[in-house]
């Protein structure tokens, strides 16, 4: 009964996803798609846990009849000088081939000479969008039962620009960039995935009333975009009125876009209102119409050789 | 009259959870003031914007109910004023006490926000926010008992922000030693002072190395010296998924400036809202007290006309006041009868579930002191 449910979601999920990553209209009709031709995917399984799930995946996919023939890559054990990381270059043109990818978690090596994992496929494919989709799940029962909302976020720059540096001993500055090519790219994916997904209402979180440069021009760029847009209804919610609306009341947004560290903070708040990471759907979205979805989670390596509900997550991605 | 609100009353105590915090009122061992601890002391009263003329006049009228000995010099200020007038300052420096409704800031005008300014000016290094449930008013969440404190004045609000290249604006977050370790100091003080048992330091050290780090640094050598208290970290983004499933599990919570804020709006909206949740600003020589989360939020004309604004924030942060100026049966008083009003459930704003107007809710409150 579970695997029923599940194929149902995962069939209408896949759509979903497949109509957001490339533009071609054909796609924008939520009913499956009887394509003759097989999608090519390229799928990491990860570590830990990820070996298992990413089996899961492939099983019931393969019972959906999803036409999907995937790629699999691991992740090497030495570095690839091409990337400067343990992903290599073939794993990369792949991906970037495809235009589809499902990774599962990663776990970054601790040692010095390449980057995090999760970094390098962020800074290779471009990918500036964040989408998460936050939905009440029928047969899991929190607090929360109404959620039925979508985060998007922007993935590069923001308070994580990583520039951070010691002025004088005890005095730290870190820097918050926003620059409008950004700020434009994420916002008219926003209004893009509102409009595909039938959504009504798009709301711009920010701080611009402390931060009147910075989330002012973030401000400034959705706007311009909201006017290309006049079928959606625009606003603009300072970060402290949307937190608590959030936990009082979370049925009162739909497609929430924001930077990157309140985008950070506000998608795990709501994957905590409808239960956790390990039900949580994730894609990102890249320059050129690449879509990645992914595992929220961690690769929990003592926990690996138990099934548990995480699997879902990559289902629904 | 008295009688039976005292038996409704035990009633409602020996149901809530957590009575330690309502048993005050049977104080066996009494406090004994020293001579001339009874005169009237002067606290300045900011108005404010939006809501803020409506409930600090409630906070009046219940003052004057009580007898209680503050008086209030009143003065005016705007959100759209460029600064704070130099004779407010000179009056909380003389007074060392406020209690200020909020200010509104302009989005995006260019004005720097008041709030903001006053806590610089007057060097409130640390607010507080106490969230927790209130008897008899239903929510989501039981068993909330959290005490948020947020450092004040530097971090991600520090106000520097240019433009580099038209496109690409600059934000500097500053973090220092000095500030980060005066406000780990305050918080561990805090709980030792109230008998808290955990505090939680809130950061995003994995991502902010260096910033971040800095932060946690400090709080960590501060916890070594209350090996009594337990002190744990915690990531933001974890911070807000655990609020919202299992807040029973914090006590107080010690935050940078912008963290802080999200938490403690959180933390304000799964224990009842803004509306109900009282807090402060207190540095090493003045204490400013205003509703706990969201001091910017004045809240929309509909509310100012209609007159019915929560005043219940307010009231509880002037009965923290009352506490900060030692006079600890005026705020034992006022707070029993909050609660009992609350409890009762026939007098409630529009953002409790119910429709009273703002001077109904105050009327039940002052019939409700004894």
């Amino acid at each position: 009964m579970a695997s029923q449910l599940v194929r149902r979601l995962a069939r209408s999920r896949l759509d979903g996803i497949l109509s957001s990553s490339s533009p071609n209209p054909s796609f924008f009709n939520r009913s499956f798609s009887s394509e003759s031709n097989l999608i090519r995917a390229t799928l990491f399984p990860g570590d830990g846990i990820g070996p298992e799930i990413a089996e899961s995946v492939k099983q019931v996919f393969r019972t959906a009849d999803v036409p999907i023939e995937w790629e699999e890559h691991y992740v090497g054990t030495e570095i690839d000088p091409r990337t400067q990381s343990f992903l290599t270059w073939e794993s990369l043109e792949s991906v970037r081939r495809n235009k589809v990818g499902l990774k599962g978690p990663m776990a970054t090596p601790i040692g010095k000479g390449h980057r995090s994992l999760n970094l390098t496929l962020r800074k290779e494919l471009n990918l500036y969008a964040n989408v998460r989709p936050c939905y009440s799940l029928p047969g899991y029962k929190t607090k929360y039962d109404d959620v039925n909302l979508v985060t998007i976020r922007e993935n590069t720059e923001g308070e994580y620009s990583g520039l951070e540096h010691q002025v004088v001993r005890g005095v730290v500055e870190s820097l918050k960039i926003i620059t409008r090519q950004a700020s434009l790219r994420v916002a008219e994916y926003a209004f893009f995935y509102a409009k595909a997904h039938g959504r009504e209402r798009v709301s711009a979180i920010h701080k611009a009333n402390i931060m009147q440069k910075t989330d002012g021009l973030f401000l400034k760029c959705c706007r311009e975009v909201a006017e290309k847009y006049p079928e959606i209804v625009y606003e603009e919610v300072v970060i402290d009125n949307c937190c608590m609306m959030l936990v009082k009341n979370p049925a009162l947004f739909d497609v929430l876009v924001m930077p990157n560290l309140y985008g950070d903070i506000i998608s795990d708040l709501c994957a905590g209102l409808i239960g956790g990471l390990g039900l949580t759907p994730s894609c990102n979205i890249g320059e050129g119409g690449v879509a990645l979805a992914e595992a929220v989670h961690g690769s929990a390596p003592d926990i690996a050789g138990k099934v548990c509900i995480k699997e879902t997550l990559i289902l629904y991605s | 009259m008295s009688h039976r609100s005292f038996s409704i009353l035990k009633r409602v105590i020996t149901h809530h959870p957590n009575s330690s915090h309502l048993l005050s009122f049977q104080r066996s061992v009494t406090y004994m003031p020293r001579p001339g601890d009874g005169a009237p002391r002067p606290v300045t009263l900011i108005p404010g914007d939006g809501i803020g003329p409506l409930v600090t006049g409630a906070v009046e009228q219940v003052m004057e109910a009580m007898h209680a000995p503050v008086h209030f010099e009143k003065y005016e200020v705007h959100g759209n004023m460029k600064q704070v007038p130099q004779e407010v300052l000179d009056s909380i420096r003389k007074n060392k006490v406020c209690l200020k409704g909020g200010l509104r800031t302009p989005v995006g005008g260019g004005v720097s926000s008041l709030n903001v300014q006053l806590r610089k000016e007057l060097d409130l290094y640390a607010s507080l926010v106490n969230c927790f449930n209130l008897p008899g008013l239903p929510t989501r969440h039981e068993n909330v008992d959290i005490v948020v404190i947020r450092e004040n004045t530097e971090g991600e609000y520090s106000g520097l922000e240019h433009e580099v290249v038209p496109g690409v604006v600059e934000s500097l977050k500053v973090i220092t030693k000095f500030c980060s370790e005066r406000i780990a100091k305050y918080a561990f003080e805090y709980a030792y002072l109230n008998s808290r048992k955990k505090v939680t330091a809130v950061h995003k050290a994995n991502i902010m190395k260096l910033a971040d780090g800095l932060f946690l640094e400090s709080c960590r050598e501060v916890a070594t010296k209350y090996p009594g208290i337990k002190f744990n970290e915690i990531i933001v983004d974890n911070c807000c998924m655990q609020l919202v499933s299992k807040p029973e599990q914090f006590d107080v919570m010690v935050t940078p400036n912008l963290y802080g804020n999200l938490v403690a709006n959180t933390a304000a909206g799964i224990a009842g809202g803004t509306g109900v949740m009282p807090g402060g600003n207190v540095g090493a020589d003045y204490a400013v007290f205003e509703q706990g989360a969201s001091a910017g939020n004045v809240g929309n004309t509909n509310l100012v006309e209609q007159k019915r604004a929560n005043p219940i924030a307010l009231l509880l942060s002037s009965a923290m006041m009352l506490r900060h100026l030692q006079f600890p049966s005026f705020a034992d008083r006022l707070e029993t009868a909050i609660k009992f009003v609350i409890a009762e459930g026939k007098y409630r704003t529009k953002d409790l579930g119910g429709d009273s107007t703002t001077q109904q809710v105050v009327d039940a409150v002052i019939a409700a002191l004894d």
